[in-house]
């Protein structure tokens, strides 16, 4: 189902722009030639550059990124044991958005090298604000809820008042960073994607090898520890892991909120609570969303783009209180 | 018969910062048998469970499981010889019977976390002992506190440790429910020889379930020993401080506490 959902989701992400490429050629063009013989599709070759130079890089990097803020933010709800933690709101996306920026503010990025460098800069700043956000919040044992969103709120909003300053500084090419930090993908060809790709799949990977341990994490610290689970050095791993994700997510299309609240607490809602299925149902469904809103942002006011954030959020809420009020009325978190 | 004990507490000392909630704390369990630790509320009944499960540091003193110091294992080699069934509170609502029993074998697992058929079959055995299976699907949100508590104990069965330790079971659960748990218990103890400790504020059902009693108060042992030598009129006064009297032959021969 949900990899019916992707597929479907990359076929409409590559066919829809300023030059609609039927679905029929996508397939054609995408497929060996062996598997989709005779079909007559017309004019491959135009369709063929824009396919493989334009849409199917900024596919692939949507899928992506999608994948990763879904997937970390299942683990950060996880570990912190609070349904409202994202990376946005417990303030790790905006601290990458820093690193980031003091990283393009040294040098800007011209080649798939250089673009490796940012996420290291957004995963340091990643990791600095959510220890800072983690110790702020935390009361002896616990992290209550209202205390994670404030010490998130007040560490994102410095973070990004950092960033708005140094942008304003800047000359010329840090500008870009702006239109960057907005939101959606700006730069095109295969380097973002391919030097994000690394850090992603690394970190998503470790995380589904760890949703053993986040399922034992929701029983409390206590028994985990009693089920015979390492929990600090679980936790510290797990921290790492979703903050590695999200930082190389944040450095390559900006600040993209809701897809990581949203979509874990959808397949929570429809296919239960068990993170070995909630990890990879979330990274799927991160992908399929952020496609759509993506597919979404450029066909709403065609030919000009809509920053992705305000699709994400315009069609994910409404979206996420049509799922939650359909959910039987039981506790469910 | 084993000669050495299973579990061997000797003077246990333990101390939240500067508060010491248990000061020298020796008992000893075998196999088969069943302990309760009764005492007033404070006397330290959870923090010596706590701390022999390892979730509380040690101050002084030494936990042994046939002879091997429980303080230098890691959280998984402890947790496959002594499995904890805490209070039915606080649990994530939207989990199910089978995946909450299925996180007992969480020592058993690889590094990578998967679960195989052996651990299914595991599970299946945990909950068919303790009558839960037919609530293998359901979510434990939905399940009565009595449910619950029998979820956590498979839970703690599907752990394959030869020491169980339950922190109160019987709180906020019905009468009804309260005996068919310790039956339960003790069964497990007599019929498979788990060596069982357990914290209990019902003197009764002590009396009743317990083969050995130990009495705590202000983070000492006061008594331990047969329920017939511990629970003494005298002794359960001083400790309570309340004058409490005691039937020696009370109902099914056992003593029988009331207060005066």
């Amino acid at each position: 189902m949900a990899v019916l959902l992707l597929g479907a989701a990359v076929v409409l992400s590559v066919a829809v722009g300023s030059v609609f490429i039927p679905p029929l050629t996508v397939l054609r063009l995408l497929l060996p030639a062996d598997m989709a013989p005779g079909w007559e599709v017309g004019d491959t070759t135009t369709f063929g550059v824009i396919l493989y130079q334009l849409r199917l890089p900024r596919t692939a990097l949507m899928a992506l990124t999608g994948s990763a803020l879904a997937g970390s933010g299942a683990a950060y709800q996880g570990i912190f044991r609070n349904p409202l933690a994202d990376p946005y709101l417990i303030g790790v996306a905006s601290g990458a958005g820093l690193g980031a920026v003091v990283a393009m503010s040294v040098r800007w990025p011209y080649s798939t090298l250089g673009m490796m460098v940012i996420p290291i800069a957004a995963f340091i700043g990643a990791i600095l604000s959510v220890m800072v956000v983690y110790t702020l919040a935390r009361v002896g044992r616990t992290v209550p809820t209202t205390n994670l969103i404030l010490a998130g709120v007040a560490v994102g909003s410095f973070t990004t008042a950092i960033n708005s300053f140094l942008m304003l500084r800047g000359q010329g090419e840090l500008r870009r960073a702006l239109a960057w930090l907005l939101g959606g993908s700006t730069q095109t060809g295969w380097s973002p994607f391919l030097a994000a790709l690394p850090y992603i799949a690394v970190g998503l990977v470790a995380l589904l090898l760890m949703s053993h341990a986040l399922n034992v994490l929701q029983f409390g610290d206590e028994q985990a520890q009693q089920l015979g689970l390492p929990v600090e050095r679980m936790r510290l791993w797990i921290v790492l892991a979703a903050s590695l994700v999200s930082a190389a997510a944040v450095a390559f299309t900006g600040v993209i909120g809701f897809i990581g609240l949203i979509v874990p607490h959808v397949v929570r809602l429809t296919c239960g609570h068990d993170y070995r299925r909630l990890l990879p149902l979330s990274i799927l469904g991160g992908a399929s969303a952020l496609l759509a809103a993506d597919v979404l942002s450029r066909v709403v006011m065609a030919p000009q783009e809509l920053p992705i954030g305000i699709i994400t959020a315009l069609a994910g809420a409404p979206f996420f209180l049509w799922v939650l009020r359909r959910a039987k009325q039981q506790a469910y978190w | 018969m084993k000669t050495t004990p299973l579990l061997e507490v000797r003077s246990l000392s333990v101390a939240y910062g500067m508060r010491a909630v248990l000061c020298g704390v020796s008992l000893t369990l075998s196999t088969g048998s069943v302990m309760a630790l009764i005492g007033p509320n404070g006397a330290g009944k959870s923090s010596l469970i706590r701390a022999v499960s390892g979730v509380l540091p040690v101050r002084g003193g030494q936990i042994r499981v046939s002879g091997t110091d429980l303080v230098a294992l890691s959280p998984a080699q402890r947790a496959r010889l002594l499995a904890v069934v805490p209070q039915a509170r606080n649990l994530p609502p939207a989990f199910t019977a089978w995946e909450t029993v299925l996180l007992g074998r969480t020592p058993h697992l690889n590094w990578l976390g998967q679960t195989s058929p052996q651990d299914d079959a595991r599970v299946r055995l945990a909950m068919e002992r303790t009558d839960t299976l037919a609530l293998a699907g359901r979510r434990i949100g939905e399940l009565s506190g009595g449910e619950q508590q029998r979820v956590l104990l498979a839970r703690a069965l599907a752990q394959a440790a030869p020491i169980l330790l339950l922190d109160e079971p019987t709180a906020h659960l019905d009468l009804q429910y309260q005996v068919s748990l310790l039956e339960m218990v003790s069964s497990l103890a007599q019929q498979d020889g788990y060596a069982v400790l357990l914290a209990l504020h019902d003197l009764n059902l002590a009396a009743r379930y317990a083969n050995q009693i130990a009495l705590l108060a202000g983070g000492e042992i006061r008594a331990a020993g047969s329920p017939e030598q511990v629970l003494e009129a005298g002794l359960l006064s001083q400790a309570y401080k309340i004058p409490l009297q005691v039937v020696a032959n009370g109902p099914g021969g056992r003593p029988w506490i009331g207060p005066i």
